[in-house]
């Protein structure tokens, strides 16, 4: 009897409906679109890039050769988005603390509104307001910093007059990633299981202990998810960076000086309408180490996500 | 260890409304006192008063006291964190803290309240308190394996251990075995049992035998209707609450002729 009932049950399922059939192709169809879009982009780069890696040395702008081109913009972007990075992070935790643990509801609303409102904000805006407010602002500083702290290489100086530097940049880019980070990370605060929350204060911690025993372990895959859609969207900036930085090539370590590595996508922006022939595929085969960079930042998130999912808050 | 707690014309509101009425009762050391009634009589909002755990909702407010050996729980200047250091609780749903192990969640409360204990302290109190919550025998081989790969049961015994841990004077229970299934649930009440002769216990529940087989003494709460404030009808010894209670709502109650 069962069985006959579990035949007609698989016979039923086996029945196709076409409405059924289609909806499955169409979004099988957009699932291979992504894969597509990915190798179509990679293929691009690949393909575009390919005459400069034969090229001779000499024909590589800056007649050093292609590596020797691309290291100093790799560089200039690492630093200035990890900068980025490392100042917004820590940043927007607390903001999120603040918006989901301490402030009144009211006001937790409207700081929310405030930070979706900050993350719409053209990136271009920013490059201005760097320009033209933070650059000049940050001389001050830089020269306080260049006086008692020069000893670090970071602060080794000469302070640049016009403070467009490293240091100014990577503000910007902290300013820029900070909406977004700070979302991603606010939204998995809020998700927090009560019952949690609820347990650590019923063994008498206080709010602060509650959130390092409750709140952060459960948001920390988030933390480090939005960290790294910052990080993204740092390592990707163009015009803010274009705008701001003051770009000699080379590279260091010095934040506050005006000898200041370039990055990938500024570098691109300000070189590509001037360039033709080798210099083009130069410019792409930087293009491709940026998208390399990307997805290994990516891949890594990813990688740290799932190492403890025994561990982590979803089960 | 155990401590006696005296209540006396508690009004628990949440802004302006009234939860709770003038409830007064004294609970005894080293007994297991249950708390019954229908849905929304107040019984759980009461026993959060009693660890100031009912403050996490913004306008919540007591009037009336709580007093414990000597000390007002709601006295000016007494910090709601200190209250819970003395008064532990267990929830409806087992919470073991997900990121954390085994061992990890039973040391939880250990660390906050005495942050330089020494390795062999910790593990000894980690054994000492899964131990005394009947989990012992079947977690040491794991203890470093997170504590949500547990079984329901067994993680509501993580849960006693790890409020056991911090020695406190007092449990409170809210509903412990709601979302545990009967042979679990039997090994919770066996645990209650053991552990009321050195805590004093309260426990809520919906459940009258459990009421009627793990507790010495019962309160019953009742509400006049929605709306109203809940309040508590009678609290006496369990035997007699069950056979012979004064108020006719109380039998009617736990006699199922409610309502």
């Amino acid at each position: 009897m069962s069985n006959t009932g579990q035949g007609a049950a698989t016979a039923r399922r086996v029945r196709k409906r076409p409405a059924d059939q289609a909806f499955r192709g169409i979004t099988t169809g957009a699932g291979v679109l992504i894969l597509v879009v990915l190798a179509g982009v990679a293929a691009f780069l690949l393909i575009e890039a390919w005459p400069s890696f034969v090229a001779p040395a000499e024909e590589i702008p800056g007649e050093g050769g292609l590596v020797l081109y691309i290291w100093p913009l790799v560089f200039g972007t690492l630093l200035a988005s990890v900068l980025a990075l490392v100042i917004a992070a820590p940043l927007a935790v607390l903001i999120a603390l603040f918006i989901t643990h301490y402030a009144p509801r009211k006001l937790a609303q409207f700081l929310g509104y405030v930070v979706d409102l900050l993350a719409a904000v053209p990136s271009i805006i920013y490059g201005l307001w760097g320009f033209t407010v933070l650059a000049p602002a940050t001389r001050g500083p830089a020269e306080w910093l260049h006086e008692y702290l020069g000893f670090i290489p970071l602060f080794a100086g000469p302070p640049s007059t016009t403070g467009r530097t490293m240091l100014t940049t990577a503000l910007v880019l902290a300013v820029m990633i900070l909406p977004i980070v700070t979302a991603v990370i606010r939204e998995a605060f809020l998700q927090t299981p009560k019952l949690h929350e609820e347990a650590s204060l019923a063994l008498g911690a206080t709010r602060l202990e509650m959130i390092r025993m409750a709140v952060l372990p459960f948001g920390s895959s988030s933390i480090i998810s939005g960290s790294m859609l910052g990080l993204g969207r740092a390592l990707g900036e163009t015009m803010a960076v274009a705008i701001v930085l003051s770009a000699s090539g080379g590279v260091t370590f010095n934040l506050i000086s005006s000898g200041n590595p370039a990055t990938i996508a500024a570098n691109i922006a300000l070189e590509f309408p001037e360039s033709s022939g080798v210099a083009i595929d130069t410019l792409i085969a930087s293009g491709l180490v940026l998208f390399a960079i990307t997805l290994v930042v990516n891949m890594i998130a990813r990688a740290v996500i799932n190492r403890r999912t025994d561990f982590s808050g979803a089960s | 260890m155990a401590k006696r707690i005296d209540v006396k014309d508690l009004d628990i509101y949440y802004g302006s409304f009234r939860a709770v009425r003038s409830v007064s009762m004294t609970i005894q050391p080293r007994a297991v006192t249950a708390l019954i009634g229908p849905s929304g009589c107040g019984k759980s909002t009461y026993l959060r008063a009693l660890n100031r755990m009912h403050e996490l909702i913004p306008s919540a407010r007591v009037e009336g006291k709580v007093v414990m050996d000597d000390q007002d729980l709601y006295a000016p200047g007494m910090d709601p964190v200190d209250v819970r250091k003395h008064v532990g609780m267990v929830f409806q749903r087992p919470n073991p803290f997900p990121t954390m192990s085994i061992y990890d969640n039973v040391a939880a409360g250990l660390r906050l309240n005495n942050k330089r204990l020494r390795k062999s302290e910790t593990d000894d109190v980690v054994e000492e308190s899964l131990r005394g919550a009947n989990l012992w025998e079947e977690v040491k081989d794991r203890l470093r394996k997170p504590g949500s790969g547990l079984s329901g049961g067994q993680q509501q015994r993580l849960c006693i251990a790890r409020a056991i841990a911090v020695r406190p004077d007092v449990l409170l229970m809210d509903e412990p075995c709601s979302a545990l299934d009967p042979i679990s649930t039997h090994a919770v009440e066996d645990l209650m049992a053991q552990l009321k002769e050195n805590y004093t216990i309260v426990i809520v529940t919906h459940n009258m035998q459990q009421a009627a087989r793990v507790s010495n003494y019962t309160g019953f709460f009742n509400i006049a209707g929605t709306g109203q404030p809940g309040e508590l009808v009678e609290i006496d010894e369990t035997p007699t609450i069950f056979s012979t209670p004064t108020h006719t709502a109380t039998e009617e109650y736990i006699s199922g002729r409610f309502g």
